[in-house]
């Protein structure tokens, strides 16, 4: 019986003339190389031009403000419940009086830490995430010496208030729409922590 | 005197310089080229296009650490790498790069010294620098460097063989004379010797490629069987002079093809071409035509040696020796017997 059609029948005849004195064979493999030597090379020229990323890059995480500068993110630890790496920790504060102007809501995160060495930028947290706060960003993680460098707290995560950071690409009218859906395990997880 | 004196040096140097030149960029363009065959960019950070990447690799040479084995014999292993760049050096005082320069009604070949074995002269030269290679793997102490050493010069002695046979049935062509100058005159303006000699040309290039222990046949270094063969052992300068006197060679089997093949100075309709720009014959201005006709050819070859270079896989060892005993010597001695049938029949020699 016949599995493929990829049999190939090995002879050992004899070469022929024009194999022998290989020239032929030469000459052939020279006229390939030469054509190569017409091809544009597809070398991207790396620090002087960089590749073109996709719209919807998932890279380094930024938790968002809102309008007025206040952090969105009130700590209900649906992301890294939705975090498939467990890159995700948080401990969450009260707001006292006179921080409106900084947390959005009455419950914050006073330690918020991704471990950009476990985290494998599925972008769940991003989906699971019912105050828009965190997104993630076409910023590349930069590379560091220490692994406990590589755990980023607030300080990096928060984007500063006046560099603001766009997620327009990733927030777009149809995902917020999308988050609206009942049926979605984080809503319904949501209505269960409250 | 004094002028001969100055002249003569002055040539000298300007031959050493440009030897050295044309090597430091054989490098440059040795990368470049495999780069482009290899769909690849090639260095592009040192200057533009990686124009000054000879000079960065040169520095690198210069300043990395001296090595010598405590083991070797230091002065063999110092004189290795000499003699091979000097012999390498040396080939190139026979090679008449241009037509005579007349300068106030008195000729100054653009030649050091035209000697009348000029291509003898080349061979013994040539061969000479075997023994800086043998030295040089031999002093190393090291079973890889004596391996390479001797693949090296079992392979430069059986292909010179072959070598010399197709040159003696070029010198028949060329009218019995051994004189570089003489050979090259002779091709004046178009028929170059190539069209008597196809098959001698095809011996010829196929001996300079291993004589100059290039691709397909650079077993004597090669990097998966023997590390880096003679030089395993050599650093710094010393590996640097190696690298040099290899490019060196090149240089000059390619200028020594280009002249006896393909006539060096002399193109097809020059006389025509020197008329139309209504050029005097004898003028400075057709000398540099010459030289830089001759020098295209030469950069021609050079690439020649590295596109083979760049196609073609390492022969192995016992394919070399039948290749070259078997194979070329019987061709090229049957290429003889051919040259003098023909140039009998042509009345060219007579017995």
């Amino acid at each position: 019986m016949q599995l493929t059609n990829r049999r190939k029948v090995v002879s050992n005849k004899e070469q022929s003339f024009a194999e022998k004195i290989y020239l032929p064979a030469i000459v052939k493999g020279m006229a390939i190389t030469f054509s190569h030597l017409f091809k544009k090379a597809p070398t991207i020229d790396y620090p002087n031009k960089t590749r073109p990323m996709a719209p919807v890059y998932r890279g380094q995480h930024v938790l968002k403000r809102d309008e007025n500068g206040a952090e969105r993110c009130t700590a209900c630890g649906m992301c890294a419940v939705a975090c498939p790496a467990e890159a995700i920790t948080m401990e969450s504060g009260e707001r006292k009086k006179g921080e409106e102007h900084l947390y959005r809501e009455e419950k914050y995160a006073t330690i918020y830490e991704i471990n950009m060495l476990r985290c494998i930028f599925c972008g769940l947290c991003e989906e699971a995430c019912p105050k828009e706060a965190i997104f993630l960003t076409d910023r590349l993680v930069d590379t560091d010496y220490e692994r406990r460098d590589m755990v980023y707290g607030k300080d990096k995560l928060v984007e500063k208030i006046d560099q603001r950071i766009d997620v327009s690409k990733r927030q777009t009218p149809e995902v917020l729409e999308f988050k609206k859906i009942p049926g979605l395990r984080h809503n319904e997880l949501y209505k269960k922590i409250k | 005197m004094l002028t001969f004196v100055i002249y003569k040096s002055i040539l000298c140097v300007v031959v050493f310089g440009v030897s050295l030149g044309v090597a430091a960029y054989s490098t440059w363009w040795e990368r470049k080229f495999a780069a482009f065959l290899q769909d690849r960019k090639g260095p592009s950070r040192a200057g533009p296009f990686g124009i000054l990447q000879p000079l960065a690799d040169g520095g690198k040479m210069f300043f990395k650490e001296e090595i010598i084995p405590n083991v070797s014999n230091k002065f063999l292993f110092v004189l290795g790498p000499s003699l091979f760049l000097l012999t390498a050096l040396m080939t190139g005082v026979v090679i008449p790069w241009g037509k005579d320069l007349i300068i106030g009604g008195k000729a100054y070949p653009l030649q050091v010294t035209d000697i009348n074995i000029g291509i003898i002269y080349v061979l013994g030269v040539t061969s000479v620098g075997v023994y800086g290679i043998m030295i040089g793997g031999w002093a190393s102490n090291n079973k890889y460097s004596l391996l390479g050493a001797i693949r090296a010069s079992s392979q430069m002695i059986s292909y010179e063989i072959a070598m010399g046979l197709s040159i003696i049935a070029l010198v028949i062509t060329a009218g019995g004379t051994l004189s570089f100058r003489e050979i090259l005159e002779k091709q004046d303006a178009g028929i170059s010797n190539v069209m008597y000699q196809p098959l001698g040309f095809l011996i010829f290039l196929i001996c300079a490629f291993a004589e100059t222990n290039r691709a397909p046949f650079d077993l004597s270094e090669c990097e998966t069987e023997l590390i880096g063969g003679y030089n395993t052992e050599y650093s710094a300068f010393k590996l640097g002079a190696f690298m040099f006197a290899e490019y060196i060679n090149m240089f000059i089997s390619s200028a020594i093809m280009a002249g006896l093949y393909f006539g060096g100075y002399n193109f097809p309709f020059a006389h025509e071409l020197y008329s139309a720009m209504g050029l005097q014959e004898g003028s400075v201005a057709i000398s540099l035509i010459g030289f830089l006709v001759y020098f295209f050819k030469i950069c021609l070859f050079i690439s020649v040696f590295m596109w083979i270079r760049w196609t073609l896989p390492r022969f192995r060892y016992d394919q070399l020796m039948n290749l070259g005993w078997k194979v070329l010597i019987p061709l090229s001695l049957f290429n003889l017997v051919l040259t003098v049938v023909v140039e009998f029949f042509r009345g060219t020699i007579v017995f």
